[in-house]
């Protein structure tokens, strides 16, 4: 069985974003392999280690050479090869068109992406990946494994999770559960990944659905106000009378 | 041209989010001048699809046939089909872990420019530019749709639910089927239980509780609330709190009206699930704690001796 996981190249979490324009700054910021997509590079690894049968994991990721530092970061979690297509990944539909001419080109029976990216947060290239391919798909994917060669995947859904079975090949949206704990490379690792094979596609043309023409940054939250640890009515009353929460 | 509404049932049921669904497309159909129909898939009492009618669909579309679990792939034709029949220009969905499941595969079905987890109606329709929190609710992106038809999602708890009654004509919806690819074999949840995602309060705690032996105090007061309870995340991953209670980034996302966060230091990736709440009250024994900077009310004290006073002050309230 063959894995390829989509990776999106992100600002670390805890980056205070600034901007030009609609660009983000990016002097000063750290980049990071999205975390869904590192679980989900993960995930596969522990896959590929049990013997359950997978054979091999890629890598595909849409981006300028600037996210190369975290293709070889996934290259040195562990995974085999990896793609990267030429280009910024501006819009969803245009992320999951390239997306998909990579798989097209190759051979997977797994196709994991995270739910959701931490830059536009946009919860889309999962489903719109499955649907240009035509492959079935399943979201909220909290468990993949494999059981006598066949994946069984859980999504959860409100109040528990449902076991599926599904025909391959298959794309996963992935979220909580999928893994625990990210696999940080070793050493051995990082020097391997340097020789592993990366390699680069030109980008396709596709029509521009969206675009974010402005960036707004939030208002200003108006200061917290304290109550006196003697006070709980205090907090109360305003719950009820200002707030009308309770 | 209309505005068609994807409706999720919860076995057989509609739940507060579907209204909010439906006050938010027709105010948008209203705005473009046009009627609002909704889609309804798998088995509905009828009771139940006439509470819809208040909330002003024109027409409401149903079909069970097969429709009792979900397969994206099906489940997203039958909704571009019905986005079709009625020439809709806009279709919306919850966003949530269904309307993530389908949103993408209608955009690419209807070549519709997609934007999940909106909280608000368009700035403007022409051209049409809405607004959505980007790089993890850090700040907001102005997101311009240069396609014919568009889809959105819809974040829990942002819209209004307004009454505003219209036909609201029960139509079976004649479908092209496919085979559904994906079978589920097994499910395995609790009901009768509030969820965490549709509260409307919630206590959470975090490690200030120093163990699980403690959460008696918290789970009181979710019950004199009738909150449900939540927790940061190294209270789930220490196994003190099942995974479920987890909210954050890499947890749940959650909305609700008043966000209780006890001994919760308030570390950006928990605020990151945690900000579109509409009241955090924050009860910490530091008074540095970031938590404060999120928080709308705030109590520096000992949670220990803090929680049982408010619970008592909130029986009386
Ligand atoms: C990639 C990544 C993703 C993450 N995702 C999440 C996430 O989704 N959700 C999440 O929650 N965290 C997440 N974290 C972890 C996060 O960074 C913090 O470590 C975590 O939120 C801290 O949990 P806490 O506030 O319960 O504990 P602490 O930070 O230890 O805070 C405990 C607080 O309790 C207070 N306290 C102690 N005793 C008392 C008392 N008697 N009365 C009142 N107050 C008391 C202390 O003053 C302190 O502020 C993530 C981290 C990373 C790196
Ligand atoms: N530029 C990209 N290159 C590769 N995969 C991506 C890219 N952007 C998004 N993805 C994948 O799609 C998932 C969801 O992203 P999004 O729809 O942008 O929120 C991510 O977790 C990745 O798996």
């Amino acid at each position: 069985m063959n894995i390829l996981v989509c990776v999106s190249n992100v600002p670390d979490t805890t980056t205070k974003v600034k901007f030009s324009g609609t660009q983000l700054e990016t002097e000063g910021v750290q980049w990071i392999v999205n975390p869904w997509d590192e679980l989900a590079i993960t995930r596969a690894l522990e896959l590929k280690e049990s013997g359950a049968g997978v054979d091999k994991i890629t890598i595909a990721t849409v981006g300028l050479v600037g996210t190369e530092t975290t293709i070889r970061k996934g290259l040195a979690m562990g995974a085999d090869d990896a793609f990267r297509v030429d280009a910024d990944p501006t819009d969803a539909f245009f992320t999951a068109t390239q997306l998909a001419e990579v798989i097209k080109a190759g051979s997977y029976d797994l196709i994991m992406t995270g739910f959701e990216s931490a830059d536009y947060n946009g919860i889309s290239v999962g489903g719109m990946l499955s649907e240009i391919l035509g492959y079935p798909s399943v979201g909220a994917v909290s468990a993949v494994n494999i059981v006598d060669g066949k994946l069984q995947i859980d999504r959860e859904i409100d109040g528990g999770k449902e076991v599926l079975s599904v025909q391959t090949p298959v794309v996963a949206s992935v979220q909580k559960g999928i893994a625990i704990d990210p696999r940080i490379p070793a050493m051995r690792g990082i020097m391997m990944a340097r020789r592993k094979p990366l390699t680069v596609m030109p980008a396709v043309e596709v029509e521009v659905y969206t675009e974010v023409v402005e960036i707004e940054l939030p208002e200003a939250k108006s200061a917290v106000k304290m109550f006196d640890a003697e006070d709980i009515q205090g907090l109360v009353n305003a719950l009820k009378n200002e707030a009308n929460v309770i | 041209m209309s505005v068609l509404v994807y409706l999720e049932n919860w076995d057989g049921k509609f739940k507060k989010v579907s209204f909010e669904l439906l006050s938010y497309g027709k105010k948008i159909a209203e705005d473009m001048g046009v009627p609002m129909f909704a889609l309804s898939l798998g088995k509905v009492d009828a009771s139940e699809l006439e509470t819809l009618k208040t909330y002003g669909p024109e027409k409401i579309f149903v079909n069970d046939n097969g429709f009792d679990s979900l397969d994206n792939e099906m489940y997203a034709s039958a909704i571009s089909q019905a986005a079709e029949k009625e020439d809709a220009t806009l279709v919306v969905f919850s966003q949530d872990n269904v309307g993530n499941a389908l949103a993408g595969r209608v955009a690419v079905r209807l070549k519709a420019g997609l934007v999940s987890a909106v909280s608000a109606i368009p700035i403007s329709y022409d051209p049409f530019i809405i607004k959505k929190k980007v790089y993890t609710n850090k700040v907001f992106g102005h997101v311009k749709v240069n396609t014919a038809k568009k889809i959105l999602s819809l974040s829990k708890n942002t819209f209004e639910i307004i009454e505003n009654a219209a036909a609201g004509v029960v139509e079976e919806l004649a479908l092209d089927h496919a085979e559904p690819k994906t079978k589920v074999e097994s499910t395995d949840k609790v009901t009768g239980k509030l969820l965490l995602t549709d509260a409307e309060l919630v206590v959470s705690a975090g490690r200030g509780m120093k163990g699980p032996e403690n959460w008696g105090m918290i789970e009181e007061l979710a019950e004199t609330l009738g909150a449900a309870t939540a927790c940061s995340r190294p209270c789930s991953d220490e196994g003190w709190r099942p995974h479920t209670e987890h909210v954050g980034q890499t947890g749940k996302i959650i909305a609700p009206n008043l966000y209780i966060a006890i001994g919760i230091s308030g570390a950006i990736q928990h605020i990151g699930g945690i900000s579109n709440s509409k009241c955090i009250v924050a009860i910490n024994k530091d008074p540095d704690a970031p938590i404060f900077e999120a928080a709308d009310y705030g109590i520096v004290g000992d949670a220990f001796k803090v929680i049982p006073e408010l619970n008592e002050a909130l029986k009386n309230a």
